[in-house]
Formats: C-alpha cells, structure tokens, sequence
C-alpha cells in the first residue's frame, strides 16, 4: 500500500496523529485521525507530496464530538487518503484549507451551515444552503425541527 | 454584500444586476450576483440554495432502501447514476457480491441514462446561445430512450431501478432489439447533430475561446467529468479507479485540450458516441441469470464507514455513508458533481461580458437538484 508511506511519514513529523479505527473504514483507504491545530500543516505537506485533488470534504456529528472528513486523491498515482479531524463540540473550530484547495470553499461553508463547523481562515464564511438568519444546524443529531403549519 | 462599494478601474461607482433567482436560462432557480463595469463583469457571486430539501438529514430517518428511492431526486436528469451510487455504497458497506447479469443491467441503465444527459445537455446548451431546434432534436431522441426505461421499470423519471444486491426487474421482452435500434438511430441522428450545431459558424463563435479552464484550475476547485477532461486532464474514474464491472468493455477515454465553451461541448458529444459502444457491448454480453442477490429483508449493515465514487455524466458522483448498524444511514453526504463544479464560476465569470455567462454556465452542465440537494 503506498498511501502507508505517506502516513508513517506524516506520523513521524505530526505528534499525537493515528490511524483512525481501520475496522471501520470499509472503502479500503487509509485513514489517518490528526488533531486539529496541525490540519493546516499535514494538508499543505499532502498537497506538496503530490495529492493534488481534493475528492471529498464533509462533516458528521458523532454525538460526543464533531469530525471532519477530508478525501484526497493524487490523479498522476491514484493514491487515496482520508484525514479526519475531531472537533469539540462546543465550539468546533478548524482551520480553513480553501487557501490551498479553493474548491474546498463551499464544502466549508456547507459544513458551516449544517453543523456549524467554524473554518478560521476562509475567505467568505456565511451561509450556504440555509436561509440567511436560520437558527440551528440541522444536521447535528439534536436539531429539533421547529413545527410548522403542515405539523 | 459588498457590491456597490466595488469600484471599477478608473474610479467610476460599478453596477449590481441580479440575474435570477430563475434566469440563469432556467437550469433552475440560481441567483447570479454580478459587480458590472459597463458589460463587463468584475465580480461574479452564485447564490445557491433555493431548492434545497435538506435530503442529507432525511436520509437519516429512511431505510437504505427508501434511501435509493430518495436518490433519484438527488440529479433528476440522471436518476440511474444516482441510484448506481447509492447501491454500490450499501453494497460496499454490507460486503455483498452482485450477481454477473445485474451488474450487466446497472451498467447498460447507467450508459443509457448518460447518453440521456448529454443529449439534454446537447439541447440546452444550443438553446442558451439562442438555437431552439436543437432542443425539439434532442427531446425527441430523449424519448424513445424513456420508452426504454419505461419499459424496464415503468418510470419515466424517478426510476427506483437499482435494488441492493442487485436490479428490481429484469429487462422485458423485446428490450434488447429496442435497445440496439436506439444505438443505430442515436449514431445517424449524431450526424444531424453535428451538421446543425457543431459546425455551425454562429455557434462556434460564441463558443470557442470562451470561459477558458486552465488545467491548474481544474485541479484546485476539484473539478470532475467533462468539464476536467476539456481541459486536458484524462481522468475517468470508470478507467482509472474502476468499479462494478466497467472493465470488461472497450471504451476510450476522450479529451480535449482547450478548456473552453466548445470543448465542453464536444467533450459530451464524443462521450456520447463511447456510452453507445458501452451499451452496445453489454447487450452483446448479456446472458441469463439471476439479478438479485441474497440479502436480508431489513438491510443493516455492520457499523463502518465508505467511501465510494462513480462516474456520473456530470462527473464524479461520490457518496460517503456511515452506518452505526442499525436499519437507517446514521450520516450520508453526497459529493455532487454540479455542486463543486458550480463554485469555478467565481473565477472564470471575472472579466467576461454579460451575453457570455450564461454560455459558460451552459457549458458546465449543472442540475440545480444535485447543487442544492
């Protein structure tokens, strides 16, 4: 697996980064969970070692925390990674890497919308699908959606 | 927003004009905030959202299988494709195999449902640059590919096809000889297209050299399908990252060099004439067979996550689902390709004139149901 060097390199520079539980990846693409303050640096080392496209970024409330999903791929090898971030709840906050990868910008503002991910850093973060001045996240797991006049 | 405090180059106050919500040549309800400077354009902003139905929080409260039911609406030009992603994400979560002849029905639906869309697309953008018949030709070949799927599942939209494990019906009598006649007449018909769009002088001057994509481009806002190989990268994820059984059929991988209008365009007609040798050589493949597997009533996958991608017309259709193993998704996102190939307006709308945006914007082939969701 090549996408292994990758992440015994970035295991080696990065402190305090694992592989994130591979029994449950089913997709056969390595994982990598990393904290939070160093996303900026791993995703501009991804990017410089060659993973040039950025597939994929999303976010999922697990209940106890928040985690951000990132897909990368590297069209010339066809080297796939994921790196996963996991937020507090409370007060998510990650650094943005539209600066880097400019298609992540409304993937961020998406995640900003619905589960109220804050991206320090992004150029433009305001709401995206949402109306403006919508109260909640919906796609956090305690929305509770607000009756309206078909209930 | 900060649009009239944008000045232009010699000082003098900018203009803002709201195309839409609804003009943009009505591919749906999208709103164009554009910072003018007489006719050109230095600030272009999208305003999506307007259609959206939060189908990534309803997936939450369905079954996977109400879940494919629900991806039909997700595109609803290309409702098969959506359906294929949806399915293989399951599959690859439960760890079924799916038997030969289903595998051959999702591929030919899937080929069939791409020739559709780029006959839409053939349509719609002639009619943005202001040419009508186009349209009227590619509805009427759009039918007789409906009758097709009519034939098969009864619908002529949201079809449902796609079962996990494997198709719902198997095809009716009579299909394969339809099917084939379709090929055939879809290649003549081909010929008309080329003779009344493609080489016609009016439509290459709106088109080519216009809304140029640099391959650098490409790479940074993501950009996937047609619009990424007109600019000269190949990149299929049928060939190169392959699923399902896509390698067992001959097909090239067209690409295009320029990036501009007319190569987008010309990306979907030489696509169009390799989906038909694909559906060519599955009717040729078929044999009897099972087009179901076995799997449990109540699907509950065991708790994990994928991660799976696909090669929709638009580009790559991916989805990411996780399961916590009870009967529901416990998280679906869809990475549409409309959505992220949308966000490279931003850029290449900044320093064109306004009668070219909505060539651009016909160019990239978007459903406002996948951008939205």
């Amino acid at each position: 697996m090549d996408a292994q060097k990758y992440l015994n390199e970035i295991k080696g520079r990065f402190p305090g980064t694992a592989d994130a539980a591979p029994e449950r990846i089913k997709d056969g693409v390595p994982a990598l969970l990393c904290p939070a303050p160093f996303l900026f640096e791993i995703v501009k080392y991804l990017k410089a070692e060659g993973f040039n496209y950025l597939m994929d970024l999303c976010a999922t409330d697990y209940r106890d925390s928040l985690e951000v999903i990132y897909h990368f791929c590297a069209l010339e090898t066809n080297v796939k990674l994921t790196v996963k971030v996991r937020l507090d709840r409370e007060k998510p906050e990650l650094a943005s890497i539209t600066p880097l990868y400019p298609g992540a910008d409304w993937q961020e503002r998406e995640a900003f919308d619905l589960l109220g991910i804050n991206f320090p850093g992004h150029p433009d973060l305001k709401n995206l699908l949402l109306p403006c001045g919508w109260e909640g996240h919906p796609l956090r797991k305690d929305y509770s959606r607000k009756p309206d006049q078909y209930d | 927003m900060t649009e009239n405090t944008l000045k232009d180059k010699d000082g003098f106050e900018t203009m803002y004009l709201n195309m839409g919500p609804q003009h943009p040549s009505t591919h749906g309800v999208l709103r164009l905030g554009l910072v003018l400077d007489g006719e050109v354009i230095i600030k272009a902003e999208p305003d999506i959202g307007y259609l959206h139905r939060g189908m990534e929080k309803l997936a939450e409260s369905r079954t996977y299988q109400a879940n494919i039911a629900m991806s039909d609406r997700f595109d609803y030009v290309t409702s098969m494709n959506n359906n294929f992603v949806t399915a293989l994400a399951v599959e690859k979560l439960l760890g079924v195999e799916i038997p030969k002849r289903a595998q051959y029905l999702r591929i030919l639906m899937a080929e069939l449902n791409r020739v559709v869309n780029h006959i839409l697309f053939f349509g719609f953008f002639a009619m943005d640059l202001g040419a009508t018949t186009a349209l009227i030709f590619g509805f009427r070949e759009r039918e007789e590919a409906l009758e097709l799927f009519e034939s098969v599942c009864g619908a002529r939209l949201t079809y449902n096809y796609f079962r996990v494990g494997g198709v719902s019906r198997d095809l009716p009598a009579g299909f394969i000889e339809k099917a084939g006649n379709f090929v055939k007449m879809m290649r003549s018909r081909l010929k008309d297209y080329d003779d009344l769009v493609t080489g016609n002088v009016i439509f290459q001057d709106r088109s080519v050299g216009i809304g140029r994509i640099s391959k650098e481009d490409v790479l940074a806002y993501s950009l996937s399908g047609p619009v990424m190989r007109a600019s000269g990268i190949k990149y299929d994820i049928r060939k190169d990252d392959t699923y399902s059984v896509y390698r067992e059929f001959d097909f090239e991988v067209p690409v295009r060099e320029n990036g501009d209008c007319f190569d987008r365009y010309m990306m979907r007609m030489l696509e169009l004439r390799e989906a038909l040798k694909i559906i060519e050589q599955v009717l040729i493949k078929l044999e009897p067979g099972e087009i179901l597997a076995k799997v449990p009533k109540i699907i509950k996958p065991p708790a994990g996550e994928a991660y799976v991608r696909t090669e929709s017309p638009k580009g790559e259709l991916a989805l990411y689902l996780v399961s916590d193993g009870t009967a529901n998704p416990y998280r679906l996102h869809l990475r549409a390709p409309s959505f992220i190939n949308l966000q490279i307006l931003q850029k290449i709308l900044t320093g064109v004139k306004v009668a070219d945006v909505i060539a651009i914007l016909g160019s990239i082939d978007i459903t406002l149901g996948e951008v939205d969701r």
